[in-house]
């Protein structure tokens, strides 16, 4: 393993634990030189300094964390093996469910729900690989949302410009990881989840595969859209996550069971003659120049490292917002249905009149805005006489998408576009007009209409000193070569170590 | 009614709880729910807890295919289910997984068919389609559920394996309805997929309507035997309501088997619009060719191959072996009754066949029992029969041996115990029937104008040997004695 390798000794006395990528700090603690409970003690230090500024976190878990750090440290050199992930801080977003632990998407009807059992990625995390929970993070509302403003507990900030949102719906997630809150996340990716956040807040997103990833635990927000994924400060570390959490689940019909590879040895391959293709429709009029600049040279930069490019086309992508909004919603107006106070979550006081009135009283008062709309819109286009015309055409449209992908992989291994058609804007710039929220999602939802993976790493920053995230799209169950290409480009671009001064 | 119920048109949904499945239908709680406190046959996944999912059961497949096979449908090589998305506090994710055989859906299988017989008329009832789906839970009140001060919910039935089953729109009375449904507990048992003897394992749902008119569906009919009645119910006030001259309307209706009336529920324009879509969380159900020639090979002979075999096996009516097949169990218990001997031929098969179908059947239904619930053995009817054919008790004293026969005594105990053994000393038999003469003038006077108080008069005999004297003898020696006295000719 290459450590430190751009650090004077000076710079490497003054890093701060926070500071270090999550392989560098399994080294130490397997080498011995630190404790798991220095590690998790620094992250709740950083956490301290800066999380009133951020609100990256719904809730901490700060005394189990350090009983579960004090565990593990026990565990080292006893014949109790410490799993891969050696005690490290791991950030979860709130709405993959750990047992007894509040989890409740951040929202009202979940104010006071706590979930009797663990997502099967949380099982592999912590119980397998032994991370340690520091916290759950913020969201959008269900994940409904691309700027994480849409939490009932308010919006997180983005640690490069707290006057920005960090992107969403895994918002809290990213900024907790770019300020060093926390070295590993989860997120959700629905039509962008992960990898918005991550480009907006500078830090490393993957969304696999559909079926990669176990769902079972994971709270949906759209069913056939929905994976959870890794946000990690380096390509390394999220090749890590992935190795631990991909596989078939017995209590996931949806997981497929493809071999999980090696990704964290795969990545160090060379890209020498593989085919970048880059889709010309992700490049059009409504992205940023800035974003296309640095998101071009750093393609120029992989063919300098032995790629080759070559444009292809995905002539549907104009219909993909339409489409997934569409599946999306109906997929929501259903899955929600079952937030109706009886068994569960906040109950309406008011309980005059039949179940009807009590669940429609429930139901309005728990729901946000952005929630609302979407059951109902979703409700609408699922309804008699509009199925077919919404919802149906919706599906042959996602086909078309399927198809558009299939053919532009005959010519390339791999597809790179910029992530967000922007950098991250103001709080509050958006709010009040969905439609043009929606249009953000314009790059990433198409991938979730395909099931397709894709990574977002950042690329480079605009003049104000924000990130840009590139993204890189592969094949079904490719996620081992979207981290190759990702980690050279990484390691050539060599900013990865860049944090957030938080002002 | 019967005159004027051509007119008739009634469609059936059967909803029948795969009760022998050891798990339920997309979770791995136990199936077997009854005689358990509420609430206790639960997981995060049948509570619909958020973050959960689905996972199909593997036997339910086979059951459905064991069932769809003996109805004779067309099972469908692909098939998925689908959401049917409705609000209602027995249905704890919003949305019911079943399956949908439009916007793109097709059923589990489509068509298939149950012949029945109805006054030596024999009629093909016609299947739309099978389905497979999941219960909601089950709701308790207080009384009635309209007055009942609150609604208790329990889950354990939550998740439970469905069939439903839909005719074609081609059943004409509440008579042929009785029937099919007689038939097809039938066919259930022998696919050996549900026990519909239990409390809660079946619903029905009956389309209804007069020709020419709107129909109505009444939903929650909770057994087989409320079927007819309710049919009969609805169709008379159907028609009731054309008499006055009135307009019938579509509209669903609920079957009050307290009070045994229908109630309107909802008219058409406040049906609930299920929004039925795609279940993205289960993967489509793939059945090949291999797995139903599986599931075929283990099914046993159905009722209708069984029929046909026991009238050329056994020499029996169409009748007889038609009844004899229905339950399964009493079918075996015949089987291996009658094989006991090997020295029975026709005449023995048929009266085997009388004594289960009349006395013993007629023992079990007052009882309200089946027949492996009592203690009765196949051979020791055989053993019946034979007493019976070489004289050694007659057939009034065998009747009386049934309720002990029933509870596991054998015929050797029997018969010593009660003593029952035929009289046929003649001389005995001479002197009682002597008595009787003396002591029954009157009826003796009578019989001069009237054969028939012989009978009486034989009658009295039998009662003085408690039943045991042999009446072919007792008759001869009574009509001599009479003769003789000149009281008859």
């Amino acid at each position: 393993m290459v450590i430190f390798f751009n650090y004077s000794v000076s710079e490497i006395l003054q890093m701060k634990l926070y500071e270090y990528m999550g392989f560098e700090l399994i080294e130490k603690i397997r080498k011995k030189e630190i404790k798991i409970e220095e590690i998790i003690n620094s992250c709740f230090n950083r956490i301290n300094e800066v999380e009133s500024k951020l609100h990256s976190f719904v809730k901490l878990n700060r005394e189990d964390a350090l009983k579960q750090a004090k565990l593990f440290d026990s565990f080292l050199g006893k014949k109790k093996k410490l799993g891969r992930l050696s005690g490290l801080p791991l950030a979860n977003k709130d709405l993959i469910c750990i047992k007894d632990f509040p989890t409740t998407c951040c929202s009202k009807i979940l104010e006071s729900y706590i979930p009797p059992y663990n997502a099967t990625v949380i099982s592999k995390l912590i119980d397998r690989e032994n991370a340690v929970h520091v916290g759950n993070t913020n969201m959008d509302e269900f994940a409904m949302g691309g700027t994480t403003e849409n939490s009932c507990y308010g919006p997180t900030h983005n640690p490069w410009d707290l006057e920005r949102v960090p992107g969403g719906s895994s918002g809290g997630s990213a900024s907790a990881i770019a300020s060093g809150q926390a070295i590993f996340a989860l997120g959700s990716d629905t039509g962008g989840s992960i990898r918005c956040p991550a480009s907006y807040c500078g830090v490393v997103g993957l969304k696999p595969t559909y079926g990669r990833v176990s769902r079972y635990g994971l709270i949906a927000f759209a069913n056939s859209l929905d994976q959870i994924g890794p946000i990690t400060k380096c390509v390394y570390d999220c090749a890590l996550l992935l190795e631990i959490i991909s596989g078939k689940d017995n209590y996931d019909s949806t997981s497929v069971n493809v071999q999980v590879d090696n990704y964290t040895e795969e990545i160090k391959k060379s890209i020498q003659e593989k085919v970048i293709g880059i889709p010309k429709e992700f490049f059009s009029e409504g992205i940023d120049n800035v974003v296309k600049k640095e998101v071009m040279k750093s393609i120029d930069k992989l063919e300098e490292l032995g790629a080759r490019t070559t444009e292809v086309t995905i002539p549907h992508l104009e219909y993909a917002i339409a489409t997934y909004y569409l599946i999306c919603m109906s997929e929501v107006s259903s899955n929600l249905a079952r937030y109706d106070g009886l068994r569960y979550g906040k109950t309406s006081q008011n309980q005059e009149g039949d179940i009807y009135d009590v669940f429609s009283r429930t139901r309005s008062d728990g729901f946000g805005r952005e929630v609302k709309r979407r059951i109902i819109l979703g409700t609408y286009a699922l309804s008699a006489g509009y199925y077919d015309m919404y919802y149906i055409k919706a599906l042959k449209v996602r086909a078309l998408m399927k198809e558009d992908f299939q053919k532009a992989f005959d010519q390339c291994d791999i597809l790179a576009s910029p992530t967000m058609p922007s950098i991250a804007f103001k709080i509050g710039e958006k709010i009040d007009d969905p439609l043009k929220m929606y249009m953000d999602d314009i790059l990433t939802c198409p991938i979730n209409l395909a099931g397709l993976p894709a990574i977002s790493i950042p690329c480079g920053f605009n003049n104000e000193n924000l990130p840009i995230g590139i993204q890189f799209i592969g094949n079904y169950f490719e996620e081992k070569v979207i981290l190759n290409i990702a980690y050279k480009l990484e390691q050539e671009l060599n900013i990865f170590r860049k944090m957030a001064t938080i002002k | 009614m019967e005159n004027t119920i051509k007119d008739v048109i009634i469609g059936l949904e059967i909803h029948i709880q795969l009760t022998y499945l050891k798990t339920k239908l997309f979770c791995s709680c136990d199936s077997n729910y009854r005689n358990s406190l509420p609430n206790t046959h639960n997981c995060p996944i049948c509570l619909g807890l958020p973050g959960t999912l689905p996972v199909i059961n593997k036997e339910a497949v086979e059951f459905a295919t064991r069932l769809a096979l003996a109805l004779n449908s067309k099972i469908n090589s692909s098939t998925y289910f689908f959401r049917k998305n409705y609000f209602y506090c027995d249905l704890p994710k919003g949305f019911q997984i079943s399956q949908y055989n439009k916007a793109g859906g097709r059923a589990f299988a489509d068509g298939g068919q149950v012949t029945i017989s109805l006054n030596n008329h024999k009629k093909e009832i016609l299947l739309n389609r099978i389905h497979l789906e999941e219960d909601p839970a089950r709701l308790v009140h207080k009384g009635s559920i309209a007055t009942s001060p609150y609604t208790l919910i329990d889950y354990n039935r939550s998740g439970i394996s469905l069939i439903e089953i839909v005719t074609e729109p081609v059943i004409q009375s509440p008579e042929e309805a009785r029937e099919f449904l007689k038939r097809l507990k039938s066919i259930v048992q022998y696919t050996g997929i549900s026990d519909l003897d239990l409390e809660g394992s079946v619903r029905v749902d009956a389309n209804i309507s007069i020709k020419g008119h709107e129909r109505s569906e009444v939903k929650n009919i909770n057994s087989f035997k409320e079927v007819e009645r309710a049919l009969r119910h609805e169709i008379i006030r159907q028609k009731n309501f054309l008499k006055r001259g009135k307009k019938l309307f579509q509209e669903t209706r609920h079957w009050d088997d307290k009070r045994k009336v229908t109630l309107s529920l909802r008219t058409k324009e406040f049906e609930a619009d299920y929004r039925y879509f795609p279940e993205q969380d289960l993967v489509p159900m793939e059945i090949n060719s291999e797995f139903i020639q599986k599931v075929k090979e283990s099914l046993p002979e159905m009722p209708k191959e069984r029929t046909i075999r026991l009238i050329r096996q056994y020499v029996l009516s169409e009748f007889d072996a038609e009844n004899l097949v229905l339950d399964k169990n009493i079918a075996d218990f015949y089987e291996v009754g009658v094989n006991s001997d090997p020295t029975f031929g026709p005449n023995e098969y048929k009266q085997y066949c009388n004594w289960l179908m009349n006395d013993i059947s007629g023992w079990l239904n007052e009882k309200n029992m089946t027949i492996l619930q009592t203690k009765l053995q196949p051979k020791i009817v055989a053993e019946l029969v034979t007493n019976i054919k070489e004289g050694n008790i007659t057939t009034k004293i065998a009747k009386s041996f049934i309720n002990d026969m029933m509870k596991g005594k054998s015929l050797v105990q029997i018969i010593k115990d009660k003593g029952k053994k035929r009289i046929s000393d003649q001389k005995l038999l001479k002197n009682l029937a002597l008595e009787v003469i003396e002591e029954n003038s009157k009826i003796v006077e009578d019989c001069k104008r009237n054969l028939k108080a012989v009978e009486a008069l034989i009658g009295k005999v039998m009662a003085k040997t408690h039943g045991q004297a042999d009446p072919g003898i007792t008759r001869r020696l009574m009509t001599k004695l009479l003769k003789e006295k000149r009281f008859i000719n």
